[in-house]
């Protein structure tokens, strides 16, 4: 195998508590190797913690009455309620666990809405699942197949697609997962604070291989991600790929700074809000530019015709991937001239 | 056990409970074939809010004044049924079969009619799920072939949902014609005239969304 | 002790016509309108359907002792938790208690001699039939292997011919759901006995109607939903298509719209079983009656609104999954309300021990760690990390079999003296739940375990750290298993040898024990009872006369 040597450099943090990843031990949650995921585990204890205790209780409870009024004992029954003394009783007791489950909400909600969120200024890798197999492309174009090297410390993106069929990329370690659907982009981020090697699971039934559709993300210190990232063969970035089929195919013609045809200029616009001419606004992600290039009618920019063809067809979806890729360079470059 | 009518089954006391279960079990019938209409028109909206302009313009190739004039013919359908209804109530058998006849008549006009918008849209080439029959030219064809799928798939349960209220009319007017038990045909025509005026809604609300909305 | 009322000193006699004994042909079965003779078409062929669903499951857990997958090839392995999930769901779990019990009881607990149309009643069982032969012809035409939830874009384009036929079965048995949960609004609404009011209901007759409308407002869009899925794969049409403009998602959210309801489809009736069952045996009325019935009808509306909670992570916006997430809360508070009020039932009461109660209490135990489970994973920060692992098996079948399938074994076993006219042998009765209890707590508890270890569901080969947890659970599940095969002897033997059953064993004031057991062809020899007063009114009633005394 290609990575097997750095694999064996890439930090011996554990992935799992007390061994390494792959011996035949009982194990339970996988230590957390995120911020995120400590936050997550403290809610999941805060949570297993009441409910245990609601558990214990109840099941104490309904043991002792059942002891205790068992049929045959010498005991008062006699048992005479109010209506409303009943109802005050339901009351009181749906009234605390309706708080509590707000409460529960909102813990929740807050990791979940974090996760959710964009991160700022990331590191972008993408991602194609296909049956069965996880492909990654780093941004200077180093691909590999089913382990992901990243660095510690830093925040990572995934932009995640499909070939063929719903996938999900689920990290126990990071305590993310997101499906990973044909068609459209989702992403998802983490920022690894623990070197080791964690488990990558496809977590959406994807067909016969899909419990061999397994990878492992490796978190390596930056200076020896930025040693693999050299070492590896690097053809072309998917940035200069996509440059030269946006040549290629003619989008130059009418994206161009100055072209003859009138066409939304693209430098810098990804990530940024674009006025629709139905009124709307959209923001540019990847979804947005893949659904300009596959259906440019779908959502026209306000001020422009819908003149532009659809290259459905004419693109692949590494090739589309790959223009992406260049008109969010086109955008770097952009916010980094003077 | 106390004296019954004749016609009342053994699980019910009176007539009167008999006719009210038969009414109740129409109404919850309907209720579920408005869920099941009501998921078509859930996943064409969905699509609809994803292709908005595309699903407009693929709605122009349909041929909404023809429907125009079925619609109006269904609705007739709809008060001779009605009226059928009240000519049975007041025992006149006779005029009662004029007047299902009469209904199954504009009936089959509008599947007659249905027909030959079908088979108009085949020469213009927007069948997508027949070999050859989609040769759309407008926008994005590919995504307009969803509009026509749904288009099809709204009307199709709805001509299907038509021939099984024609067969059951057909029942009715065999047995008004045959006129053995006045009272039961008063309830079997109010069962199925519940069934006939549902399939009236469930078109006029098909042809507004499918072919009035977008324009 | 073996029943909870000292039985007359005379033993009870065989009534010489009953419903058993109306015609022994086949064809007096297979052309009945009795609704007491549907009930056990419908349990012969659950019985059978329950065979095929659980020899998958035991070959699955028979191949997860190994991480490699050494028993089965990876096509073998989906195809047996497809065929798994779609028979379990559709063809036992959904008509378990409503078209078994619920046929054979409701009639009779409200005072009718017959279901309001009987012979839509028979239809749906040939109609469930021709589902069913459905079925076991995708078993023969290869089997499906697209998972029981059918997801597209795998379903459409990359499955097996099977996977339709199975979806095309799946279509043809939501009709036999929709015409029985037809008869029970009907009947429920038209044929109670003079006196039966609303309020005076068992309430297992309040969860056959909450689940009834559920069965009717859902089950159409499942219909329509894998009408479009068939129709998408034969004719190429791209509805569900991302490939062509179509929506994967669609599909997910029409699915669940129909699948999360569908829970409380197969929860709500062992919730009212389960009341008959604490009731009748702590002897006492049941606590709260009105907040039941409300909580029940609750469930049944909300469960409509929560279907995005299976979605959190599969793409829907953050703001629609923080809006299910909470509904789901929402809906989580009636049940909790349930479980206070069976507990408090037990408060004062006069508790016996007997074969029903065991299932009865081994309910409350399961389906409060099922429940407290689920509220966490309506949590959707904690869902980001369970979804789809074996936390959410464990958490579903904990509700699906610890309450659902345990209900209905308590359903059984507390209303076949009054189906058959015999007793089960009790000593067999409580060992068989003791030890359901245990198997199932074996085989499902570890998964919890797995779930959060990150052991992702439907892997037909697995990393070696879960090997441990899951032959744990394997071992748990050979428990299980016995403990499902001991009540299937006994059972039938005591239908030959079993003791003749009193009218009313249990001294149970529900109007199904007032008439013979087995009862007459139409439940109440002669005039239909007229009933004063509220259920489980056991305070009143002398069970070992059968009087009530004081005034209603």
């Amino acid at each position: 195998m290609m990575f097997a040597a750095l694999t064996s450099n890439a930090g011996n943090a554990p992935g799992y508590l007390g061994s390494d990843v792959g011996h035949t031990i009982v194990k339970f949650l996988p230590s957390a190797a995120t911020p995120m995921a400590h936050s997550w585990d403290t809610l999941f204890f805060w949570l297993i913690g009441i409910s245990g205790v609601v558990a214990m209780t109840l099941t104490a409870v309904i043991a002792i009455l059942m002891i205790r009024y068992r049929r045959g004992r010498k005991v008062n029954r006699d048992f005479h309620i109010t209506r409303k003394r009943e109802l005050w009783i339901e009351f009181s007791w749906s009234l605390p666990v309706f708080l509590a489950f707000l409460a529960f909400f909102y813990a929740g909600a807050n990791i979940y809405v974090k996760a959710f969120t964009k991160p700022n200024d990331p590191i972008h890798i993408d991602v194609t699942g296909k049956q069965w197999m996880w492909k990654f492309e780093h941004p200077n174009g180093a691909r590999e197949i089913d382990t992901l090297h990243v660095p510690i410390d830093r925040l990572v993106e995934l932009d995640m697609t499909s070939t063929d069929v719903i996938h999900d990329v689920d990290i126990p370690a990071f305590r993310i997962k997101h499906d990973v659907l044909p068609g459209t982009h989702m992403f998802l981020w983490f920022k690894a604070t623990r070197l080791g090697t964690y488990d990558l699971f496809c977590n959406q039934f994807c067909g016969l291989g899909h419990s061999k559709m397994r990878g492992e993300v490796i978190v390596m210190k930056d200076a020896d991600y930025a040693q693999w990232l050299d070492d590896q063969q690097v053809p072309n970035s998917p940035a200069e790929r996509g440059a030269a089929l946006f040549r290629a195919h003619g989008c130059s013609g009418c994206h161009m700074g100055n072209a003859a045809i009138h066409a939304p200029d693209l430098a810098g616009i990804y990530g940024k809000p674009v006025p629709l001419s139905n009124g709307k606004m959209v923001i540019a992600n990847e979804a947005y530019i893949r659904d300009s290039i596959l259906f440019p009618s779908k959502e026209i920019v306000a001020g422009f015709n819908n003149d532009m063809p659809s290259f459905r067809g004419k693109l692949s979806e590494g090739e589309i991937q790959e223009i992406i890729s260049y008109i969010k360079k086109l955008h770097r470059d952009y916010r980094n001239q003077p | 056990m106390s004296t019954k009518p004749e016609q009342v089954k053994v699980q019910f006391e009176t007539l009167d409970q008999q006719q009210s279960a038969d009414r109740l079990g129409m109404w919850i019938f309907l209720a579920t074939e408005t869920m099941l209409f009501g998921g078509l028109f859930f996943g064409y909206t969905a699509m609809h809010t994803l292709h908005p302009q595309i699903f407009d313009k693929a709605s122009h190739e349909l041929e909404w004044q023809l429907e125009f004039i079925n619609t109006a013919i269904l609705l007739t359908s709809g008060l001779t049924m009605a009226l059928a209804e009240f000519a049975v109530a007041a025992k006149r058998r006779w005029l009662t079969l004029f007047l299902l006849i009469l209904t199954l008549f504009f009936g089959a006009w509008f599947l007659t009619a249905k027909g030959i918008e079908y088979l108009d849209d085949f020469s213009n080439g927007i069948v997508p799920f027949v070999a050859g029959g989609y040769h759309y030219s407008g926008l994005q064809p590919q995504i307009a072939k969803l509009f026509f799928n749904f288009y099809f798939a709204l009307t199709g349960l709805h001509a299907f949902h038509m021939s099984i209220g024609m067969l059951l009319l057909m029942l009715m007017a065999w047995l008004t014609f045959r006129w053995r038990d006045p009272d039961k045909m008063i309830r079997r025509l109010r069962i199925v005239g519940f069934y006939w005026a549902f399939i009236d809604v469930a078109w006029i609300t098909i042809y507004t969304t499918i072919y009035l909305v977008p324009r | 002790m073996s029943a909870a009322v000292t039985l007359p000193d005379e033993p009870p006699s065989y009534p010489e016509e009953h419903y058993l004994n109306n015609g022994y042909s086949l064809k007096s079965w297979l052309t009945t309108t009795d609704h007491k003779r549907i009930a056990w078409l419908f349990f012969f062929a659950l019985t059978f359907m329950f065979l095929i669903g659980g020899t998958a499951a035991a070959l699955i857990r028979i191949e997860l002792i190994t991480p490699a997958g050494d028993l089965v090839s990876d096509g073998t392995y989906s195809r047996l938790f497809s065929v798994h999930g779609i028979v379990m769901v559709w063809f036992f779990l959904i008509p378990s208690i409503p078209n078994t019990f619920g046929n054979f009881l409701l009639p009779m607990m409200i005072g009718a001699r017959d279901m309001a149309f009987p012979r839509i009643n028979l239809l749906s069982w040939y109609v469930y039939m021709i589902g069913a032969l459905a079925i076991i012809a995708s078993l023969f035409a290869g089997a499906p292997d697209a998972g029981w939830t059918f997801y597209t874009p795998l379903s459409t384009q990359y499955a097996n011919d099977a996977t339709i036929i199975a979806a095309v079965g799946v279509f043809i048995v939501g009709f036999s759901t929709i015409m029985t949960a037809l008869n029970f609004v009907v009947t429920i609404h038209r044929l109670r006995a003079p006196g039966m009011t609303w309020f005076r209901l068992p309430l297992f007759v309040w969860s056959m109607y909450a689940v009834a409308v559920l069965m009717l407002l859902a089950t159409p869009v499942l219909a329509i939903t894998l009408l479009m899925v068939t129709v998408s794969s034969w004719l190429h049409i791209a509805i569900f298509n991302p490939a062509i403009g179509g929506d994967p998602l669609l599909f997910q959210h029409m699915f669940w719209f129909y699948s999360h309801p569908a829970v409380y489809i197969m929860l709500i009736p062992s919730m009212g079983v389960v009341s008959e069952l604490i009731t009748t045996f702590a002897r006492k009325q049941v606590f709260g009656y009105e907040v039941m019935v409300f909580s029940m009808l609750m469930i049944s509306i909300a469960s409509f609104f929560v279907w995005g909670h299976h979605m959190f992570v599969a793409g829907e916006s953050t703001f629609s999954a923080l809006v299910f997430s909470l509904m789901t809360f929402v809906v989580s508070v009636p049940s909790a309300i349930k479980i206070f009020n069976w507990t408090t039932t037990l408060y004062k009461g006069t508790i016996s021990f007997d074969t029903p109660m065991l299932y009865g209490v081994s309910f409350i135990g399961l389906f409060l760690v099922g429940g407290l489970t689920g509220v966490m994973l309506a949590s959707t920060g904690l869902d980001m990390d369970l979804h789809g692992t074996y936390f959410v098996i464990a958490h579903f079948h904990y509700i699906m079999v610890g309450a659902a399938v345990t209900a209905y074994m308590g359903a059984i076993h507390y209303w076949w003296p009054k189906i058959t006219g015999r007793m089960y042998p009790e000593m067999w009765g409580r060992f068989a739940a003791i030890t359901m209890f245990i198997g199932f707590n074996a085989t499902f508890g570890p998964q919890f375990l797995l779930g959060v270890a990150g052991m992702p569901r439907r892997y037909h080969t697995y990393p070696p750290q879960f090997q441990v947890l899951n032959e744990a659970s394997s071992a748990g599940a050979v428990v299980l298993a016995i403990g499902y095969i001991m009540p299937f002897c006994y059972l039938i033997w005591s239908l030959r040898y079993g003791k003749i059953a009193p009218p009313n064993p249990w001294g149970a004031t529900g109007l199904e024990w007032q008439t013979a057991s087995p009862p007459p062809e139409h439940n109440f020899g002669g005039e239909i009872p007229v009933v004063s007063r509220k259920p489980y009114d056991y305070k009143h009633y002398d069970a070992e006369h059968g009087e009530w005394q004081g005034r209603p």
